[in-house]
């Protein structure tokens, strides 16, 4: 029980914290969860990690939820909630007093070079997302074949992603991958 | 119109003429945003409020997203939170957050503890890693999306710091506050010198 609270605990303070760093959305903070959750906690292993990705990829609900499937994992439905709620609040109060903030003194000209500068750096962690990711994904080299496709045929056309993950979904059913 | 005509027949010209929402109306329109939204909810957003319930102006809700983009944080979540207080105060905030976030988290955990129960299961596991591959590939195409203005204004400086937090988190797996406490300042320095050097 102890023990229980005392990680509950730890999942509140280390995404409450991450969510203050995640420049440029969830997505960007993967690198981050990842080296917590499997590298400093052990809360799973990496191919649970690449599992939670995927369900979270292909389930309703904006991509950041995927810290409730973490946030489960460690401590069941109050890890989930309390994961989720600590990765959400505090930049949705910060959002909130910006917000309030900007609309006073509108004509600074600051928020545009800040927004500039920031946009290189959450290219950069969504791209060691996508690496940290593919290297626990892709185990093989069809499995990579299979990455590359998909990133190709998201990049080159409009087709809706959830085929691409049901096709996935399909060759690995299939034991291709 | 006559000037001295009652001010609440005007409706103001740079709104899109239509009643603010309450908040049952937020909770709502913010759920069906987000339980549409597979693999990313701003499409959906963006078609809710600007298209189906015309409650910002596509200018409005472009101006919105940028400022919920440069925050940290989820974006969607900043947004719905911004939007809800732009109507109805921070009421409204919690309507649209609770609306967005309620019941997906609901689904999220039914999927863990089922998955926490039947993880395991070979075939699933064979889906499940199917999927992921899928899912890094659109991963990195949404990366490779976001490079594409740097790589045509010829961006140097801009992809050279990609480059740098790209390396500093996904090779040398450093943690995520020391490489930004170190970059963002440097990234914002760089970024006022260059205007400052080029105007306009």
């Amino acid at each position: 029980m102890n023990s229980d609270s005392n990680s509950i605990l730890t999942l509140g303070w280390t995404f409450g914290l991450m969510s203050l760093f995640a420049v440029g959305g969830a997505n960007a903070a993967i690198p981050e969860m990842h080296r917590v959750a499997v590298d400093v906690q052990h809360w799973m292993t990496d191919k649970q990690f690449a599992d939670v990705f995927a369900i979270s990829q292909m389930s309703p609900g904006p991509n950041v939820l995927i810290v409730t499937l973490i946030g489960y994992a460690v401590a069941g439905v109050a890890g989930a909630l309390v994961a989720t709620l600590a990765m959400c609040v505090p930049t949705a109060v910060l959002a909130y007093c910006v917000s309030r903030l900007l609309t006073r003194s509108s004509h600074s000209r600051w928020p545009a070079i800040i927004q500039a500068a920031l946009v290189p750096l959450s290219i950069g962690l969504m791209g060691a997302s996508g690496l940290i990711l593919a290297l626990t994904s892709d185990r093989s080299w069809i499995a990579a074949l299979v990455t590359a496709m998909s990133a190709v045929l998201a990049f080159a056309t409009r087709l809706n992603p959830l085929w691409l993950l049901l096709a996935g979904g399909c060759l690995g059913f299939a034991g291709v991958i | 119109m006559p000037p001295d005509s009652p001010p609440a027949a005007v409706p103001a010209p740079d709104l899109p003429a239509s009643t603010p929402p309450g908040l049952s109306a937020l909770f709502v329109a913010f759920a069906k945003i987000s339980l549409a939204g597979f693999g990313g909810v701003l499409v959906w957003a963006r078609r809710g409020i600007v298209d189906q319930h015309r409650w910002m102006t596509a200018d409005e809700f472009n101006e919105t997203y940028a400022l919920c983009h440069f925050l940290p944080g989820p974006n969607v979540v900043n947004l719905s939170v911004v939007f809800g207080s732009r109507f109805r105060g921070i009421p409204g905030s919690i309507a649209a957050f609770a609306g967005l976030l309620g019941p997906p988290v609901v689904i999220m955990t039914i999927l863990a503890a089922l998955y926490a129960r039947y993880g395991e299961i070979d075939a699933l596991r064979r889906i499940l890693a199917g999927v992921s591959c899928a899912a890094v590939g659109l991963l990195l195409s949404a990366v490779f999306r976001m490079m594409m203005p740097l790589v045509k204004r010829r961006d140097l400086v801009a992809l050279v710091l990609v480059a740098a937090v790209f390396v500093a988190i996904g090779l040398l797996r450093l943690p995520l506050a020391a490489v930004l406490l170190v970059a963002i300042p440097l990234s914002i320095a760089i970024t006022f010198a260059m205007r400052r050097r080029v105007p306009a």
